[in-house]
């Protein structure tokens, strides 16, 4: 089977000036997205995962270009997204669509399901004006609407259905890509699993491809076919669902994972607590931007940035890592330098 | 059996908005074991918070306690006093909120704030306040504390104003912490922090703590049982191990079911029919009626919350003589685990 690259991202840098002083001069910037670059394939979900402030949803945002990025180059279908005039990009979003987290903020409270669902395809105009109403019922069937709220405004719909809203608008201009933007995040899980069936199902029916950005682990592991972690703005692990839950080989992707509370009172895993927060992108760290919280950190991991690159060949390179020592703390040969198991001496530390 | 620090019996709390009363604590049973933790589990709307708030009597206008009793160590709480209330609030009974930025007062010091609960329940002055302070930062793992007592919440990260409301609400060593969503705004490595963080204080003061959720994850992590509330009803309460492993109520079975898991491969979500009725159109039956699978005639009739033969309760006309479908519900298989 040969797999169809849909999209490229590469050296992308999304940097958000601050601006302050007296006349209101840029003083420094955020460097919220710092050089990262990834691929995905036709009909897969790839997910991008990381806490707050690591460049997860800047990443989705830049990729549309609903924040213009700073520099790099995205590819969407073979043509140069960044390279496109405005008209032109419209053209290109009915391709390209995004499902936001919270579904009341991102529809119109004075437009009903069908004033909402009309105008996204009056904009792209993708189907012929007489066929629309046919289409937006079928939509609504598709999402799991009834035919008889067409009329409704977004109010008199619960947190799940505006959401199956928002995902009905997304699909009413036959988009290739849909970025879900920690679209179940506001949930509950009763209705979250709803949700998630419905885009699994949605998926194999209409031959979609996903950027799924989450915090959520054990949602991500359920809908994934690819992963991303993300820590301050780089890519710090990137690899295959089962290859990165089962063999993570990043310090932090290590601690992110045994940090998830396990829904089974009987199996209690060794967890490693990372002291401190997360630092500040306006002055990420040097080197390795982990290396503050790292037990594992030397002076290498202060200076020198780690490329993400394949680290063995078992995983044929579909596994690769950013970190200097991700081999050596493999085999043992590396040890952390404080205990990491006691949460009073990680945080005192 | 232990004896309970708190015993809540029937408890209800309505809200009176526009002639209408609603139901958002509707008859809530549930016992909190000395030095244990008990979880409290639901959706949005479930009324777990609002239980939370009826203990400590902080319910404002239009709400209001209109039934049922909250014994704690054997008093009263429903019709205690006011300045009795006061004594107990951070005393006896503390509680910490899902939201510390907004819990935490923005003009204040860490230091100002900490003092005034020390001056207020232990009279003590500026000088032993402010070492007290210290010491209480020191003890929820907040580094060079003597600098941070001087600072401002804005000036702390998200996990460490919830640490500085933990030193806050322990500082005068409550015999019952109530925790209401405590990481939920947090990042995983955060509240992988905190949770450890309360439990290692719960076993060094030998607290008794309520801890609400709605994630099953922290649930089987920090609690020895669980109360799950539907709609304003506890529908089921059981030990910790047998909730996961023998949940009885369908709507717990559902739970479990469309939950996705980190630690395991799953192929196929099952989710919970339709969603949670609004106030207005409650089923006067069994309020999970609506959305479970397994309903039938009899459902359309209140079930009791009923006592089982290994000492946990269930809400449901499953576990009843009267009920004539087939026995049992379709259980989670937990044992899949990779």
């Amino acid at each position: 089977m040969t797999t169809k690259q849909l999209l490229k991202v590469e050296n992308l840098k999304q940097y958000f000036p601050i601006k302050g002083g007296f006349l209101g001069r840029t003083v420094n910037h955020v460097k919220a997205v710092d050089d990262i670059s990834f691929t995905l394939n036709k009909g897969e979900t790839l997910s991008v995962v990381g806490e707050s402030g690591c460049g997860k949803s800047t990443t989705g945002r830049a990729i549309l270009r609903l924040d213009e990025p700073t520099e790099g180059t995205v590819e969407f279908d073979g043509q140069d997204v960044l390279g496109l005039s405005k008209a032109e990009m419209r053209k290109m979003r009915s391709d390209m669509q995004i499902i936001f987290q919270d579904p009341y903020a991102s529809l119109n409270p004075r437009k009903t399901v069908r004033q909402t669902l009309n105008e996204a395809m009056e904009i792209q105009s993708v189907v012929p004006k007489r066929e629309r109403n046919d289409k937006i019922i079928e939509l609504m069937e598709t999402v799991g609407l009834q035919k008889h709220q067409i009329d409704r405004f977004p109010h008199e719909f619960s947190g799940g259905q505006r959401q199956r809203i928002g995902i009905a608008r997304a699909l009413s201009v036959n988009p290739k890509l849909i970025i879900c933007d920690e679209a179940v995040s506001a949930l509950d899980v009763s209705i979250q699993a709803q949700v998630l069936n419905l885009l699994k199902r949605l998926q194999s029916e209409m031959d979609l491809t996903f950027l799924f950005i989450a915090h959520d682990l054990g949602v991500v592991r359920h809908i994934s076919d690819r992963i991303i972690v993300m820590y301050l703005g780089k890519i710090v692990e990137m690899g295959e669902t089962k290859s990165i839950f089962e063999n993570p080989q990043h310090p932090y992707t290590k601690a992110l994972l045994s940090a998830i509370p396990v829904p089974n009172p009987k199996k209690k895993s060794e967890r490693i607590f990372l002291r401190g927060d997360v630092p500040s992108p306006i002055d990420p760290p040097s080197g390795c931007r982990f290396h503050t919280r790292c037990p594992f950190a030397t002076d290498k991991c202060r200076e020198e940035t780690p490329v993400l690159e394949a680290k063995d060949e078992i995983y044929e390179g579909k596994h690769t890592v950013a970190c200097h020592y991700a081999l050596d703390i493999q085999a043992g040969k590396h040890e952390a330098k404080y205990e990491m198991t006691n949460v009073r001496k990680a945080l005192n530390e | 059996m232990s004896e309970n620090i708190l015993d809540i019996n029937d408890l209800r709390t309505s809200f009176f908005v526009e002639g209408n009363e609603i139901k958002a604590v509707d008859g809530v049973t549930f016992q909190v074991p000395k030095g244990k933790t008990l979880g409290i589990v639901g959706e949005s709307g479930s009324g777990k918070s609002i239980s939370a708030l009826s203990i400590l009597q902080l319910i404002d206008d239009p709400g209001k306690i209109v039934g049922g009793s909250i014994r704690f160590k054997d008093e009263e709480l429903t019709t205690a006093k006011g300045s009795r209330m006061r004594n107990i609030r951070g005393n006896e009974i503390s509680m910490i909120f899902q939201e510390p930025m907004t819990s935490l007062n923005p003009v204040y010091t860490i230091g100002q704030q900490l003092r005034e609960a020390y001056k207020i329940h232990q009279g003590l002055g500026k000088r032993e306040g402010t070492k007290r302070a210290i010491e209480m930062l020191e003890l929820v793992g907040i580094p060079s504390p003597e600098k941070r007592v001087d600072q401002y919440p804005y000036e702390l990260s998200g996990g460490m104003r919830q640490r500085v409301m933990i030193a806050m609400a322990l500082a005068c060593k409550p015999e019952l912490l109530i925790a209401d969503e405590p990481t939920t705004a947090l990042d995983v490595t955060i509240q992988a922090q905190i949770l450890e963080l309360i439990k290692n204080l719960q076993e060094e003061i030998g607290m008794s703590v309520v801890m609400i959720t709605h994630d099953l994850g922290v649930v089987a992590e920090t609690c020895d049982y669980v109360a799950v509330m539907y709609c304003g009803k506890v529908v089921e309460f059981a030990d910790i191990e047998t909730l996961f492993e023998n949940p009885r109520h369908p709507y717990t079975v559902g739970l479990l079911n469309s939950l996705p898991r980190h630690d395991i491969d799953q192929d196929e979500l099952v989710p919970i029919k339709g969603s949670v009725p609004a106030p207005d159109e409650m089923p006067s039956g069994c309020r999970f009626a609506p959305r479970c699978p397994h309903a039938s005639d009899i459902c359309r009739e209140l079930p009791e919350l009923e006592t089982q033969e290994d000492g946990n309760d269930v809400r449901c006309w499953i576990y009843t003589e009267q009920w004539d479908g087939e026995k049992g519900v379709k259980v989670y298989d937990n044992e899949t685990t990779s």
